[in-house]
């Protein structure tokens, strides 16, 4: 397996930028190949892709070009730890013109935009190298900072994916520190300590083939940074084992270069870049989706998908609904209960919305938390709003009752409830986030005050909107088919 | 069978009597000809006594003025839509009944004579089936009232009243519709929340009604600040 050439890479991100159709994890021009982990510098996301380039968000769903950072290279990763943004990069290697002699650079920054004063990159040196003989190739670097260490990650196919520590302080090399093999079978690395165990995560199958490429992402633990990493079934990552996190899924070709996005709430997600995205002409573009913790691995989560859901509580397992009068369906009691196994059975109708309607109050009505019962007025539909923004590989939607335009809004006072038209008022906009046990988060667009606000159960039936615990089930919200 | 039954004893009896029956065939518990010791209020009430009393550990409110039961007949709870609750508990029952403050021992003009008890209840809930069950009243197609006083030593916003009932209930603080718990509930702990309200530094005035089928009833009363902790450094009495 080998890389994509600098010249197909150069070719491929320097076609003109274009409006594309709305894809379903990012908006504008995410064309990019090897994103560095997403850091916050100045406001603004930040990541940085194979030769100089890189995407610049304010809100982690629409991306557009513009940062700037010097070496050319491929594949960087960056880190912050203090003040400084350390940047690693290769130069050299990945089979580019078919050698695997290669050198991983450090520089330091204060700042990754290029409009702040503190914009200037220090140049550290080399940190680790392949000799162009030997059986590695050092590119695609990859930081991980924990217990007070910092490590870097590298390699490709070429060779074993090796380990090395760096000085946080300075970012060179610790005197002495020898490279250390933890895996075959990967490239495009990346690390993570959660719990006591480090994970490494690697991208497997063939790169740059556009919707032909066979990238995907896989993962190993160990209780230490050196190793031994093992999979979920015990195979050896430097015996090609490796667990699947993340492989190709509806129009989203090739996932690969992982990336750790740890958001506020305890809401983590997930950077890498797709091979081909489908909807823009196969180009390779940045993707964000949930990550999930699932007996301790991690593996990717999904945006929930367009449909018409109960919206059940993890607090109480109540539904969401309008707060109106229940409805009862007509059923003879007594001739069901007294019936005899051999009498003839029939299907009873499922309760219309017409039904259900006919007691809904004409404007605003609250909703509450009750027992589901497969009811009109407890059927949510959750519909991407195109050109309303988004977060974080996930657009804003609305959520209305199904078959109707009455949709959920959070009030002025901060508690939630139905208006009987959705305008695309910022209140009627929610952000729904995965979080890494599967359920979501459901968060209102329109904030207004200093600590961001979520839907909550502060009650066994009682929603509102109050701040985001992440170690409490009452913001946590499942989606379920009805 | 868990719960209160819409119709009880299905199976054994086939009583598919959504009707008075269940009344009946309830409140008859014990064999016939048989008499059973009505069990006393001291099993979950104390005299509620002049002293303020604080709320418990958990902040509920364990003081209150309870009204002998109304009746209300309904063979079942499956009929307490927001509607039909609304409607029954904010019709007039008696004199004073939104205005007023009870006194302990005060009898008041409703269909029938009905007295107020100044009670401390000794759990978390306070038992309204036992507590009419005590005095020898219906136990069960009745509509509760009770009343208390919060003394709050602050001005708090943004503060929650967290009730649950069985079955379901309105309550009013300081004369404002604060929570409504409808349909055939429960009663489970901060099942129904307010929205955010103001607690007023001193005196504040709590009214809850709660109606009953069939069944258990009993509610529970606590106010949460706005991060959800309880409020316990309150005072209740009854004047």
């Amino acid at each position: 397996m080998k890389r994509l050439t600098a010249a197909a890479i150069g070719l491929c991100l320097s076609l003109g930028f274009h409006a594309s159709p709305a894809s379903a994890q990012v908006e504008g021009e995410p064309f990019i190949h090897d994103p560095s982990t997403i850091v916050l510098s100045d406001g603004k996301y930040y990541t940085f892709g194979t030769r100089g380039g890189g995407l610049v968000s304010e809100d982690g769903w629409t991306w557009r070009g513009g940062p700037e950072r010097p070496g050319g290279g491929v594949a960087p990763d960056v880190i912050k730890i203090g003040d400084r943004y350390y940047m690693s990069y290769a130069v050299g290697g990945g089979g580019m013109s078919g050698g695997h002699a290669s050198q991983v650079k450090m520089m330091w920054t204060r700042s990754l935009d290029p409009k702040s004063p503190d914009f200037k990159f220090h140049d550290i040196g080399v940190v680790a190298s392949s000799d162009g003989v030997e059986t590695v190739d050092a590119i695609d670097p990859a930081f991980l900072y924990a217990e007070g260490r910092l490590w870097l990650t590298y390699g490709t196919y070429f060779g074993p994916i090796r380990i090395i520590e760096l000085d946080p302080s300075t970012g060179l090399r610790v005197a002495g520190n020898q490279p250390v093999d933890v895996a075959i079978d990967m490239e495009a690395t990346a690390m993570m300590y959660r719990d006591g165990w480090y994970y490494l995560l690697g991208t497997h199958g063939t790169c740059c083939d556009g919707p032909n490429s066979t990238y995907h992402i896989r993962v190993g633990r160990s209780r230490s940074p050196l190793g031994p990493y093992v999979d979920h079934m015990g195979v050896p990552l430097l015996r090609g084992g490796g667990k699947m996190v993340v492989n190709a899924r509806g129009r989203n070709i090739g996932p690969g270069h992982f990336g750790l996005i740890e958001l506020p709430g305890g809401v983590e997600k997930f950077s890498m870049h797709y091979e081909a995205d489908m909807n823009r002409s196969g180009r390779s573009v940045l993707g964000i989706e949930p990550l999930l913790w699932k007996d301790g691995w991690p593996v990717a989560g999904a945006n929930v998908r367009p449909g018409t859901y109960e919206i059940q509580s993890e607090r109480s397992g109540y539904a969401l609904g309008l707060a109106t009068d229940f409805v009862r369906i007509p059923f003879n009691a007594r001739a069901s209960f007294m019936a005899k196994p051999t009498d003839p059975v029939s299907p009873v109708a499922d309760q219309t919305l017409a039904d259900n309607a006919a007691v809904w109050p004409q404007g605003t009505t609250r909703v509450d938390l009750a027992d589901y019962m497969v009811r009109p007025n407890q059927l949510w539909t959750i519909t991407p709003v195109p050109g309303a923004g988004g977060y974080f590989g996930a657009p804003f939607y609305k959520i209305t009752i199904a078959g109707t335009e009455r949709a959920l809004a959070a009030t002025a006072r901060n508690e939630v409830e139905t208006v009987p038209r959705f305008t695309g008022a910022a209140e009627q906009l929610w952000q729904i986030d995965q979080l890494t046990d599967g359920s979501y988060r459901i968060a209102p667009k329109a904030q207004s005050g200093p600590k961001p606000l979520a839907l909550v159960a502060i009650g066994a039936s009682t929603p509102t909107l109050a701040p985001f615990d992440a170690n409490s089930a009452a913001g946590r919200w499942t989606f379920r088919l009805p | 069978m868990i719960g209160k039954p819409l119709v009880r004893c299905l199976g054994i009896t086939g009583a598919l009597l959504l009707g008075a029956g269940a009344i009946t065939a309830a409140s008859a518990g014990a064999p016939a000809g048989q008499e059973v010791a009505k069990p006393s209020l001291d099993a979950y009430f104390k005299p509620a006594t002049a002293t303020p009393l604080a709320p418990d550990q958990d902040g509920f409110l364990r003081r209150w003025l309870l009204l002998e039961p109304i009746s209300k007949p309904n063979p079942t709870n499956t009929v307490f839509t927001a509607s039909y609750v609304r409607q029954a508990l904010t019709q007039q029952y008696f004199p004073g009944q939104f205005t007023a403050m009870p006194r302990n021992g005060q009898v008041v003009k409703a269909a029938e004579p009905l007295r107020w008890h100044a009670l401390d209840s000794t759990q978390f809930d306070v038992k309204l089936f036992n507590f009419a069950q005590a005095l020898g009243k219906p136990t069960y197609g009745v509509i509760f009232w009770a009343v208390t006083v919060v003394d709050s030593p602050r001005e708090i916003r943004n503060a929650r009243m967290a009730v649950g009932s069985n079955s379901a209930s309105m309550w009013w603080l300081n004369g404002q519709e604060a929570v409504g718990l409808y349909n055939d509930r429960r009663m489970v702990m901060d099942d129904v929340l307010s929205d955010r309200l103001t607690l007023r530094k001193g005196r504040n005035l709590i009214r809850g009604a709660v109606i009953n089928g069939p069944g258990l009833s009993d509610f529970c009363v606590r106010f949460l600040d706005e991060d959800g902790r309880p409020i316990r450094d309150l005072k209740t009495s009854l004047k």
